[in-house]
């Protein structure tokens, strides 16, 4: 069953089938594997989705104080993601308007102003020119007009903390854009009563794989027995890291390409699972976590935020996953076989020192490329990519799993296909080149 | 020979052990490698955008075990399981500039420079770095009671994990 038929049985060609072949009848899902090694996959994926849709650019506490500023690559461009003296959140990209220099070449800091090296042009934290040397050189309304200013992003706005970007002005409203995300990240905003906050450090790491295949692993709830067999067995062993909890959940297609899981699980959660491990003191501080849920929120959202896990993903490249700690991680395309992550941990600005360190060492124990699970997930992902060499003879990857159900568990593949769904209709890609198969 | 005390121990003596574990996680021999440790030893890397001396319990880090999260690390990387380590690859630890930074009482502060080069399927990928060790003598014998290996690198790339110890 590896290449779709027509009902009349005679093979259709390739070259006139989308990359993503359904058929809703006979619940088949496939995905052409074109699409994870082809050249041309990649340079159309960077003019139909990632110049075109909203991009994670930072959260807002990575800039605390005005003139607080990080760089950042999104989709190949270097950012300038700054708080201008006035306190407004500024995102320009970081190249000299005069003959192109990076104007910033620091991950991160604070100033009231940036000098661009090469010819020594100044500008503010909001990207405003403010000297260059030689003016004299120039006429009296040399930048009359801003275009001697760090130029902005053509669209920045934020959700929650979370800042977008996005590099066609012409693109709808971020919150039309998320659409039924909104909800689910309004989960993981409201666990802080101040402002979630990203604790510092970074997992950056490179896989040699297709991008895309860490969208599928993001949000995948079918491999987790196979290939985190050691973590599983690390839980066990571990005395008392386990609730009573079964497995069990569903997931959702949230609109515009946007998917979640959720689900129960038996590891501990800072908001707000207890584990024996966590000994009385940590009894006390979780029961006082997830009173103030419910004195908030109500019991029966105070228990889903508390006790149910979330892998959220945000389309095209947003992973928000709310489990045993919460990572934000984002990733691009550097090569249609390899690609750059970004790995952040997410927390409550108010909670205790106590809890902060056991978040971090829930985080460690599962996620990130030290940890007991993710470099299993990098290994998966490293060998599909391989397994893809044979695409000629076994174009095809299936993605069926739980299609014939009317509600899906959280470990079917309902949160994938509704990712391939919008990058068809973004992409509008074939299973092979148009004018032959190859 | 005279015993080995923290007051005598000489750079010497910390390089053969230093090299000596080495060649123990070179020739995978992990369950011999957890009895370089003390009880209550910890073994760190931290992310490569953070300080050299940050916590754990409030920066990320890409690894950060205490004695019974490293036992179980060598227990699942000697499993078929472990599959980003299976089959297992072959790796070399080279150990450089070993140096005694300061001495108290009862511990060591050791700086040496690292590099190990991990290959699997045909690839061969370095990390590079500097340890930072907190060596203690008991019974006579050196053993580690903390263990930190520093990144000199931008993230991991090309490697994307560290699934081997470093």
């Amino acid at each position: 069953m590896n290449a779709p038929v027509n009902p009349d049985s005679k093979p259709i060609p390739l070259s006139e089938l989308p990359v993503v072949w359904t058929d809703k009848e006979k619940h088949r899902f496939k995905v052409a594997r074109r699409s994870f090694v082809d050249p041309d996959i990649l340079k159309t994926e960077y003019e139909t989705i990632f110049s075109k849709c909203w991009l994670y650019l930072g959260h807002e506490s990575e800039l605390v104080k005005p003139g607080d500023f990080v760089t950042r690559i999104v989709a190949k461009r270097s950012i300038l993601f700054t708080r201008d003296a006035s306190g407004k959140i500024k995102a320009m990209f970081n190249t000299c308007p005069h003959r192109g220099a990076q104007v910033c070449r620091e991950r991160k800091g604070n100033a009231k102003s940036f000098q661009c090296f090469y010819h020594g042009w100044v500008f503010g934290s909001d990207g405003k020119l403010k000297s260059q040397p030689g003016a004299e050189c120039y006429p009296d309304d040399f930048n009359a007009d801003g275009q001697a200013d760090l130029v902005p992003v053509p669209r920045l706005d934020s959700y929650r903390g979370f800042w977008f970007i996005c590099f066609d002005a012409g693109v709808q409203s971020l919150p039309d854009y998320l659409a039924g995300a909104k909800e689910w990240i309004d989960i993981v905003a409201d666990q802080s009563e101040t402002m979630m906050t990203l604790v510092g450090g970074t997992q950056e790491y490179q896989i040699r794989a297709n991008w895309k295949l860490l969208t599928e692993n993001s949000i995948d709830g079918y491999h987790a027995i196979n290939t985190h067999a050691t973590y599983v067995d690390y839980l066990k062993n571990s005395q008392g890291s386990m609730s009573p909890v079964p497995f069990d959940g569903t997931g959702y297609d949230l609109g515009n390409g946007h998917a979640v899981i959720e689900y129960r699980a038996p590891w501990g959660r800072p908001v707000a699972q207890w584990i024996p491990l966590w000994g009385e003191e940590g009894k006390v501080e979780l029961e006082k976590v997830h009173n103030r849920l419910i004195e908030r929120f109500g019991k029966e959202r105070a228990d889903r935020i508390a006790y149910s896990n979330r892998n959220m993903f945000i389309f095209p490249n947003l992973v928000i996953n709310d489990i045993m700690a919460i990572t934000v991680r984002t990733y691009y395309p550097t090569a249609p076989d390899a690609m750059q992550v970004f790995g952040w941990a997410l927390a409550p600005n108010e909670e205790s020192a106590w809890a902060r360190k056991y978040r971090l060492s829930n985080f460690l124990e599962f996620l990130g490329p030290g940890g007991f699970a993710t470099p299993d997930d990098v290994e998966a992902l490293e060998q599909c990519q391989r397994g893809f060499e044979a695409m000629l003879e076994a174009p095809w990857s299936d993605i069926s799993k739980g299609m014939k159900k009317e509600k899906v568990n959280y470990d079917d593949e309902l949160q994938m296909r509704s990712f391939w769904t919008q990058w068809q209709a973004a992409t509008k890609a074939t299973a092979a080149p148009k004018g032959g198969d190859r | 020979m005279s015993t080995l005390t923290i007051a005598t121990v000489t750079r010497e003596q910390v390089e053969d052990f230093m090299f000596l574990e080495a060649e123990i996680l070179d020739e995978w021999r992990l369950k011999e490698w957890l009895t370089l440790f003390t009880a209550d030893a910890t073994y760190n890397v931290p992310a490569t955008d953070v300080a050299a001396n940050a916590s754990p319990d409030s920066a990320l880090f890409y690894v950060a075990d205490d004695r019974f999260r490293l036992e179980q690390r060598v227990e699942r990387l000697l499993k078929r399981t472990a599959h980003a380590e299976f089959p297992r690859s072959k790796t070399r630890h080279l150990v450089s500039n070993v140096r005694i930074r300061s001495r108290s009482e009862t511990e060591l502060d050791v700086g040496a420079a690292v590099l190990t080069y991990r290959t699997k399927m045909g690839l061969t990928e370095t990390y590079i770095g500097s340890y930072r060790y907190r060596l203690v003598v008991q019974d006579g014998k050196l053993l580690i009671h903390e263990k930190r290996c520093i990144l000199d690198m931008d993230g991991l790339k090309p490697n994307g994990r560290i699934s081997i110890i470093l």
